[in-house]
């Protein structure tokens, strides 16, 4: 493996001979923990920590949850009013589990947006970033199937709209949603099942987690300045790099503390701002919600389905050219899954040579963009299917394809890059000045 | 201060409350004042126990409370009755018993009933059920600074009828400034002196209103204080560790960064 070089674990006393001659467990943890670490990392690059967090606090408080959840069409809303009412600590943990997957969403678009900046998806980072994106499609999935369990009215009718997305897949579209619901409509069956993958895929999260941590151990983090770290002698390396421990642990650590505190307002003083309403009304099937609306982390992706309507030329071409397989719903759903691809496409679409947007004239522009673009979307995803926000839905979906599409591989021909740092330590030494040699080694 | 780092940081993450899009809502709510508004906003004892008067001998006719135990009126953050209180006004409730196959007076451990009349709605958690604003744009980052409103929008809902009716498929509706659509099939349920409060507060018709809301914000959030409480105390001592974690990373870093 073609890692960082840097100093390996070596048992020294008995106990640590004999177990590790065993099972090298204790070396596994100390690479994890001493990995080399480029010194230059800025705080974009806490999030994964904060991710991290996240996905042991859901899983935590899910466990708990699940104590004292019925999953039955006629109890599971009374289950989590006795959460809510009667638990020990019930309130709190489950506004724990509740704002907890808004926070994990948050984390998770900062950190794929830090990554579309600073290039990490690049060689050789791909399978990664692959893995990344794997995760936050399970991510989705499982937040739709949580947001189901409490069985209120967003739950219901959202889940008749998503699973209805599946069906508009052409031929065996009925057949798949019916298998979602286990039935042919949304009820015990649906879920059922729905409870158990709730259950089931955090701890598939987990392990993949791991792999994308072994993944990125391999190729050593990005950095922002996307320069890699010299390999060709371990003193060279050293000039690049900290070890993770201690100095980006009680980094990540003192970030977390600060979202934690965010967190924490957000829990204590407004638990229910990023909810809907209308989820504290019990399902029922037969009065539809005014408007049904995805949770907000699911909204620029939504306004992407509903951005192609039957009017749009695109549409219509693609309907004649199919003999009109691909309907307007069938191309929506299409877009939809599509806008997520084309971000795990990234790495084969951008054709820069330069990894870092910091050293990218033109490249900043475009991304800052689309940015903009996703907040507008996510705004527009709320919004009431009409004028003018169909139009504005399909200029910014439109924006989000080309981004990815057009705009990624052409401005790696056309742009001319700034001069990039011959060397992390030169970049790091360039912000926080040259260290004292003498200090340096006293504090080690 | 708290409210305007949450809303610094929403609108740094750019998140938009879906929230604010709560059944078409686009009818007019006044901001009435609340005393558990914010956080470190309370519930008035007295107010609850004046909004359960109301409650039961108004609402009750038809609506229910179908999700919360009795019991609760004796817990702190609630209306406090005392226990032997509580006993006797449970009494006041019959309720189904599946062992006798018949009805008997409540006891503190049942719930309050179901909705009297089929289409009146369940109303333990109408306070959160609802959202009284949304703006600007739809975004709901207002309720940053107002609160969700729900019991904003139950006083609105209670005190802006406009006293016009016009008939639907054989049922009277009132015109209603708040209610999404204009026109609500709940006749005006309050009029001044509908109830006679124990503590001598006039019972005009926002007076009333304004307890019953408050009264129907703690049935939704029963344990709103301590939530609170909750909240305020990890905000604290989280922002000490998130001190105590800067200086201990601004030491050991300061080695390595000597211009800083």
């Amino acid at each position: 493996m073609a890692g960082i070089p840097h100093d390996h674990y070596e048992p020294k006393s008995k106990i640590e001979k004999w177990v590790d001659g065993r099972l090298p467990v204790i070396s596994l943890l100390y690479d994890t923990l001493m990995i080399p670490t480029p010194k230059n990392l800025n705080w974009m690059w806490i999030w994964g920590i904060v991710l991290a967090f996240c996905l042991a606090l859901q899983i935590v408080t899910g466990i708990v949850l699940v104590m004292h959840y019925t999953p039955h069409v006629d109890l599971a809303f009374s289950s989590v009013e006795h959460i809510m009412r009667d638990v020990n600590g019930g309130h709190m943990i489950r506004y724990f589990h509740m704002n907890g997957a808004s926070l994990f969403f948050i984390a998770v678009y900062a950190h794929i947006f830090r990554g579309l900046y600073y290039g990490s998806y690049k060689a050789p980072r791909e399978i990664t970033w692959i893995i990344g994106m794997l995760i936050y499609v399970l991510m989705m999935g499982t937040a739709f199937m949580g947001y189901v369990l409490p069985w209120g009215q967003m739950s219901f009718h959202g889940t008749a709209v998503i699973t209805g997305l599946f069906g508009a897949i052409p031929f065996v579209g009925d057949s798949i949603q019916q298998l979602l619901l286990g039935a042919s409509s949304v009820g015990q069956p649906a879920l059922n099942r729905f409870f158990s993958l709730h259950y089931l895929l955090p701890f598939v999260i987990a392990g993949l987690v791991i792999v994308h941590i072994w993944a990125f151990h391999s190729t050593g983090n990005n950095n922002p300045t996307g320069v890699e770290v010299r390999r060709t002698s371990k003193e060279e390396a050293e000039k690049d790099t900290l070890p993770f421990w201690p100095y980006f642990v009680i980094k990540d650590l003192f970030a977390l503390a600060v979202v934690m505190v965010v967190f924490m307002a957000v829990v204590g003083f407004m638990p229910n701002y990023l909810g809907h309403p209308d989820n504290y009304i019990e399902a029922n099937p037969l009065a539809t919600p005014a408007h049904i609306v995805p949770e907000w982390y699911f909204l620029p992706f939504y306004a992407i389905l509903r951005a192609f309507t039957s009017e749009v030329w695109i549409v219509m071409l693609a309907e004649w050219i199919s003999f009109g397989i691909i309907d307007a719903k069938f191309f929506g759903v299409l877009a939809m899954f599509g806008a997520i691809v084309v971000i795990a496409l990234a790495p084969w679409l951008d054709t820069s040579s330069v990894r870092s947007g910091r050293y990218r004239p033109m490249f900043k522009w475009w991304f800052a963009l689309l940015v903009i673009d996703f907040i507008i979307l996510m705004w527009l995803g709320a919004r009431p299917a009409e004028e003018p926000y169909a139009t504005m839905s399909l200029i910014a979906s439109a924006y989000w394809f080309a981004y990815f599409l057009v705009i990624l591989p052409l401005l790696g021909v056309i742009e001319k890059p700034l001069a990039v740092p011959a060397t992390i330590e030169d970049d790091f030494n360039a912000h926080y000045g040259k260290a004292d040699d003498a200090s340096a080694t006293a504090a080690e | 201060m708290l409210k305007k780092i949450a809303l610094t940081v929403a609108l740094a993450l750019g998140v938009t409350s879906t929230a604010a899009f709560a059944a078409g809502g686009s009818g007019h709510v006044t901001d009435y004042d609340f005393s558990f508004e914010g956080p470190f906003g309370k519930f008035d004892q007295f107010q609850l126990q004046r909004g359960l008067q109301v409650y039961t001998e108004v609402c009750s006719a038809c609506h229910g409370l179908k999700f919360v135990p009795i019991r609760t009126l004796h817990d702190a953050g609630g209306p406090g009755l005392p226990e032997d209180q509580v006993r006797e006004y449970a009494k006041f409730w019959d309720v189904f018993d599946p062992a006798l196959d018949d009805t008997r007076p409540a006891t503190p451990a049942d719930f309050f009933p179901s909705s009297a009349l089929e289409n009146a709605p369940d109303l333990s958690l109408m306070a959160k059920a609802r959202a009284g604003f949304h703006g600007p744009y739809g975004t709901g980052i207002s309720q940053l600074v107002n609160g969700m409103g729900g019991a904003e929008y139950i006083t609105s809902l209670l005190t802006h009828y406009t006293g016009k009716e016009k008939e639907e498929a054989g049922t009277t509706l009132y015109g209603n400034e708040t209610f999404p659509g204009g026109y609500i099939s709940m006749a005006p349920p309050l009029s001044d002196d509908a109830v006679e409060y124990a503590d001598g507060t006039p019972a005009t018709v926002e007076q009333m209103s304004k307890d019953v809301a408050a009264f129907l914000m703690w049935t939704a959030e029963p344990k709103m204080m301590d939530r609170k409480r909750s909240g305020l105390i990890g905000v604290l001592f989280l922002t000490l560790l998130s001190v105590l974690l800067y200086l201990t990373n601004k030491k050991l870093w300061a080695p390595y960064k000597k211009k800083h």
